[in-house]
């Protein structure tokens, strides 16, 4: 439940916060698709155990699918999970955790049916071969009694998804119940047991809408809270820096409160630099896949079939060769005409539009100008808006894409994220499996008894929503047998209450202790503001690390340089000043995001060869290098020492090609 | 495009137990002015521009104006949000007005089936619950 809400006025930070302590055996850190996954399942397989959900932001409106989608993206229906294994496989240049995705691939349909029978409008195909919306499609079906979906390429579908994540919160509250589950509260610390080596045993964090600081001990605890998004310069510097791809509260805590407590990272060094409509950051994959429309270059050429970009792609091969240009290099694609200087990237939808309308009726044609419009409209509404403030009718002019400032993330087209364990199947290599007390657990970290789904999990892109959701719900049930097998672990916590207040609320007392200081209550040389640290991390990973400065090149210099910035950068962090309970929110967000961006460079920095070419070069090593490097990079910051190990750990093929 | 806020049709919601933007808002950035009881959007350039307050507003007093930075002036993309549908007017910056309704959910609001009697039997299994009961079988990989 959330509070009431309070004014302004009534937030401001005080020196001492209340703080409540709770006691749970299983703890869900995160509100979007995977921990609503979670909510929605482990009620099922723990039925007497204490559970509890906590969300910085309020349910029914939190995470990634906030705004809506208007698609799925992943639905296998009459694919198989050796088909998704392959088309994952390809799509991020070979080297992923197959015993992952398989795992995946056949839990994700169930999801979905759920989606629909909780109230989510799917488009159908009716008997005669034509598109019925969600609520026009109800006649013909569900899609689990074997309806045909709206298919926009071999793996997505067409939802009327506004208000998706609305539903999904829905039946997730319910499932959980109202009482366990803590809106408006924002954990930022995982904490280890005090008995026992490498042992979850906590959660710490505060509430923004009171002073009061929160203190969860658990037997275990899933951490899923999305990705990384302003940790780059993004390409708009005003208020459009909002605009972001990826959700704009999306700080990179799930890595950072796993990475602190010693969780192992695998492939950070893959980040998403999607391409997207300029500025608005619309979609672009209903353009592609259902209208069928092209990109051309600023001279008007469908560049994607030049000599030029076969070349390119010949050159990554067996990926660039392949039936799907993997998404990297499609924008790789894309920047070689940039930097040729034969930019602007059209979207030639007026070409798509009349192509697609010569054949159809005015009605049909009526019904296609809205999918374009609800394309946007269910998930990115800004971007339905700049093309009315540019006076633009998609049939009438074209509109530019761009690829975006870098993301990092797990879920989409990118597979940044903790090492977990497989599930614990004979065709699943041992390598594959983590172990406590001799039992496997899917889905956990290399810490005890923590948990990720969704962002978190590494090596294992493409679930998008649906597959978040279903990761999740793996998650809830393994920490059900977990809790089952654990049941005499009594977790104790390393600090006192005392001592983690004065970590948490560290900004707000630096605030109170020097504000008088100066006349202007921002500029004061003993403290920092959250929105200063996020410039100061913004310009450096933009200018040094591969951000869009730079159209996403680094080298071993520009990274040593980057490396000293950000050490600088976590030392200043002791200054960080908080007035408010939303600016603590900032300060920690802040925290969060140095962090995960350090582990994004040290992967790269690692990572001697150039894997994803689109999504960032390292000009020192320019190619791709299968002899040394395929494999996948992992690392380690060890909490006691405070030290960082990179290693490799062999990549294992399990599926046929 | 930052959310903004119209000071005449803004009540503070006095007659509702919760400011609804501020309940909504998944960056916390609407807040209250206590003494004038009117809603504001504290950090515009961390506006997502998700339309969560303008959908959820019930005196419809929040819009949104494009971003200074990319958009220019005199459109705007207004929702009404339904129980079965939203209606959404967008109007261009050159007076073309376009309007479309799409469906938002298919069942009663609060009606989801969150199988609450159902509980799970084989806990050492990799089915989730509602697999279970449709006595799914999870396949085995062809391995190479």
């Amino acid at each position: 439940m959330a509070l009431p809400n309070k004014a302004l006025g009534e937030l401001k930070a005080v020196k001492d916060p209340e703080v409540e302590e709770r006691e749970v055996d299983i703890l869900i850190v995160g509100g979007g698709m995977a921990a609503c996954g979670a909510a929605f399942e482990v009620k099922k397989w723990a039925p007497d155990k204490k559970v509890l959900m906590v969300d910085k932001a309020a349910l029914e409106r939190s995470g990634a699918v906030a705004m809506g989608l208007s698609a799925i993206n992943t639905y296998l229906q009459d694919n198989t999970p050796e088909d998704y294994v392959r088309m994952v496989r390809n799509d991020l240049m070979g080297i992923v955790r197959e015993d992952l995705i398989y795992d995946l691939g056949y839990h994700i349909d169930d999801s979905v049916h759920l989606f629909e029978e909780w109230g989510l409008p799917i488009w159908k195909m009716s008997d005669d071969g034509k598109k019925l919306d969600g609520k026009k499609g109800l006649k013909v079906g569900t899609l689990k009694s074997g309806a045909k979906p709206v298919r926009t390429g071999k793996w997505q579908i067409m939802i009327n998804g506004e208000s998706y994540k609305r539903i999904v919160a829905e039946a997730a509250k319910l499932a959980i119940g109202d009482e366990n589950v803590l809106e408006r509260v924002f954990i930022v610390k995982l904490l280890l047991d005090a008995n026992e080596e490498n042992r979850v045993a906590g959660a710490v964090g505060f509430s923004v809408r009171e002073n009061k600081v929160f203190i969860i001990k658990c037997n275990t605890c899933l951490i899923a809270c999305g990705g990384a998004v302003n940790i780059y310069q993004p390409r708009s510097v005003g208020e459009g820096k909002g605009r972001c791809w990826y959700p704009v509260w999306n700080a990179g805590s799930t890595y950072t409160m796993g990475m602190e407590i010693g969780a192992e990272l695998s492939m950070m060094e893959n980040r998403f630099t999607p391409s997207r409509y300029k500025d608005g950051y619309g979609p672009v994959g209903a353009w592609f896949l259902l209208f069928k429309a092209k990109t051309l270059n600023g001279l008007g050429e469908g560049y994607v079939g030049s000599d030029v970009a076969k070349a390119e792609l010949e050159k990554y091969a067996p990926y660039g060769t392949a039936a799907i240009t993997p998404t990297c290099l499609r924008n790789h694609l894309m920047l070689v005409e940039m930097k040729e200087g034969r930019g602007p990237i059209m979207m030639d939808t007026i070409t798509a539009l009349k192509e697609l309308g010569g054949s159809v009726s005015k009605k049909e044609l009526k019904a296609l100008e809205s999918e374009a419009w609800e394309n946007f409209l269910d998930m990115t509404c800004g971007q339905a808006n700049l093309w009315c403030g540019t006076n633009t009718e998609p049939e009438k002019k074209n509109s530019e894409i761009m690829p975006t400032e870098p993301y990092l993330l797990g879920s989409h087209s990118g597979c940044c994220g903790f090492w977990t364990s497989g599930p614990d199947f004979d065709w699943v290599p041992e390598a594959y499996k983590i172990r406590y007390k001799d039992k496997v657990y899917n889905r956990m970290t290399t810490v005890n008894g923590l948990f990720t789904a969704g962002d978190g999990v590494g090596c294992s892109g493409h679930k998008f929503s649906s597959g978040s959701h279903a990761e999740g719900r793996i998650c809830a049930k393994t920490m059900a047998r977990f809790v089952r097998d654990n049941a005499d672990f009594t977790p104790t916590l390393k600090e006192t209450a005392q001592e983690l207040v004065d970590i948490i609320y560290k900004p707000v007392r630096t605030f109170l202790e020097h504000c008088d200081y100066t006349t202007a209550i921002d500029i004061n040389p003993n403290y920092l503001k959250p929105d200063g640290m996020t410039y100061r991390l913004m310009k450096a990973t933009h200018e040094y690390g591969a951000g869009t400065a730079t159209f996403y090149t680094t080298n071993n210099t520009s990274l040593e340089m980057v490396m000293e910035k950000l050490e600088m950068m976590r030392e200043d962090c002791e200054k960080l000043a908080a007035g408010d309970v939303h600016e603590l929110m900032r300060c920690w967000e802040i925290w969060h995001r140095i962090w995960t961006v350090e582990s994004h460079l040290r992967h790269i920095q690692f990572r001697k060869e150039t894997r994803y070419p689109g999504f960032y070069y390292q000009t020192d090593y320019p190619s791709q290098d299968d002899e040394n490097w395929f494999c996948f990079t992992n690392s380690k910051f060890d909490p006691k020492a405070g030290t960082w190990e990179m290693f490799k750990k062999d990549y294992i093929k399990i599926i046929p090609d | 495009m930052p959310s903004f806020v119209i000071a005449e049709k803004c009540d503070g919601c006095k007659g509702g137990d919760k400011t609804a933007c501020m309940y909504i808002c998944p960056n916390d950035l609407m807040v209250l002015e206590p003494n004038e009881m009117k809603a504001y959007n504290q950090e515009p350039d961390q506006c997502w521009e998700c339309f969560s307050c303008v959908k959820i507003c019930p005196t419809q007093a929040i819009e949104v104006r494009g971003y200074a930075d990319f958009v220019p002036l005199g459109s705007s993309v207004i929702p009404m949000l339904g129980t079965e549908d939203i209606m959404w007017t967008c109007k261009f910056r050159n007076g073309v007005i376009k309007r479309f309704k799409f469906p938002i959910r298919t069942t009663p609001e609060g009606a989801a089936n969150a199988y609450l009697d159902l509980v799970g039997k084989d806990l050492d299994s990799e089915v989730l619950s509602t697999e279970e009961a449709d006595g799914y079988q999870l396949p085995t990989p062809e391995t190479v």
